[in-house]
């Protein structure tokens, strides 16, 4: 589990990066800790799976990815993980998780997000994983985003840096 | 945004490095000067192309938690509902989707039960029901977009 001082990292660089020359220097500077110790304990954390990895997130839009869909998939719960997994590893597909329904509006228990420049593109990309669920698949849908009301990183306990 | 930008954003979508001068690490890769690299990103952030640069991180590994939830708002109201959910500092993203539901936002806390706690408050605030996804399992999350 995290400890003070990686909760202090975390509460520092949940916005960012700092933009300085020696990003961890500065963030060491901040906490009145030494470089490597900050260093050392990035390293442990993106080692623990605490950091998933340092870089960038680009806004799909603006890169030219207009079709973001969020594709959604009525897969009976004994075959979901087995089916995910091959969804998943499709390389177009950026997230591939098990969700719950809500019966009776929501019938749909995997969901798979999808990127493409193009219709024609994403529409290719839901005819693959169709194609990949065969008869396993009851029903399926896509939503796609139309507007991005916010976006920003996690936050942890609320608190702005 | 040029193609040096472009090579800027490919590459760090796949990592940056941890030690000491890393934008000189980065910098050196792609050919750029390290004060050309800062200042490239800065100017990407500032307009708007990347949303974030910096570590990302894993809410359930960190002890919080996660959700996925989505409204049914009624056309008239949309800015206004946006408007008291996107005030919580607990929603991270939020969406418009085509769909009778039709705002998809991600709630995350760092302790697990205050994820409850802020679905409750959206339902009070809003007046509409909040149907929650948290994740049951996860297959893969990842993927590079090429710029």
């Amino acid at each position: 589990m995290i400890d003070t001082l990686d909760y202090q990292i975390i509460s520092l660089t949940q916005t960012g990066l700092p933009l300085t020359p020696q990003p961890y220097q500065t963030i060491a500077d901040e906490l009145g800790v030494s470089v490597e110790r900050v260093m050392q304990k990035m390293q442990q954390m993106t080692e623990q799976g605490i950091i998933r990895r340092i870089g960038v997130v680009p806004n799909h839009y603006r890169l030219g990815y207009t079709h973001n869909g969020m594709t959604v998939w009525n897969i009976a719960d004994e075959f979901v993980d087995e089916m995910g997994t091959k969804v998943g590893q499709l390389d177009f597909v950026s997230h591939c998780y098990h969700r719950p329904r809500h019966e009776p509006e929501w019938h749909y228990n995997l969901f798979a997000m999808v990127h493409s420049k193009t219709e024609q593109g994403v529409n290719q990309q839901i005819q693959i994983i169709t194609e990949l669920l065969g008869e396993y698949n009851l029903g399926q849908d896509v939503l796609y985003s139309t507007r991005i009301l916010k976006k920003t990183g996690l936050r942890v306990g609320g608190k702005r840096v | 945004m040029d193609v040096i930008d472009k090579k800027i954003i490919n590459y760090l979508q796949g990592g940056f490095p941890i030690c000491e001068s890393p934008y000189q690490v980065v910098a050196n890769q792609l050919e750029l000067t390290e004060a050309e690299l800062i200042k490239r990103i800065e100017n990407l952030l500032e307009v708007g192309i990347l949303s974030r640069f910096g570590p990302l991180y894993h809410a359930e590994q960190m002890g919080g938690a996660l959700t996925l939830a989505a409204v049914k708002v009624p056309e008239q109201q949309f800015d206004h509902i946006a408007e008291i959910i996107n005030a919580f500092p607990e929603v991270a993203h939020n969406y418009e989707r085509n769909h009778e539901l039709n705002m998809w936002f991600v709630v995350a806390t760092d302790l697990p039960g205050r994820l409850t706690e802020v679905i409750d408050e959206i339902q009070q605030k809003t007046g509409l029901k909040v149907y929650n996804m948290p994740k049951i399992n996860e297959y893969f999350v990842g993927l590079k977009l090429e710029a």
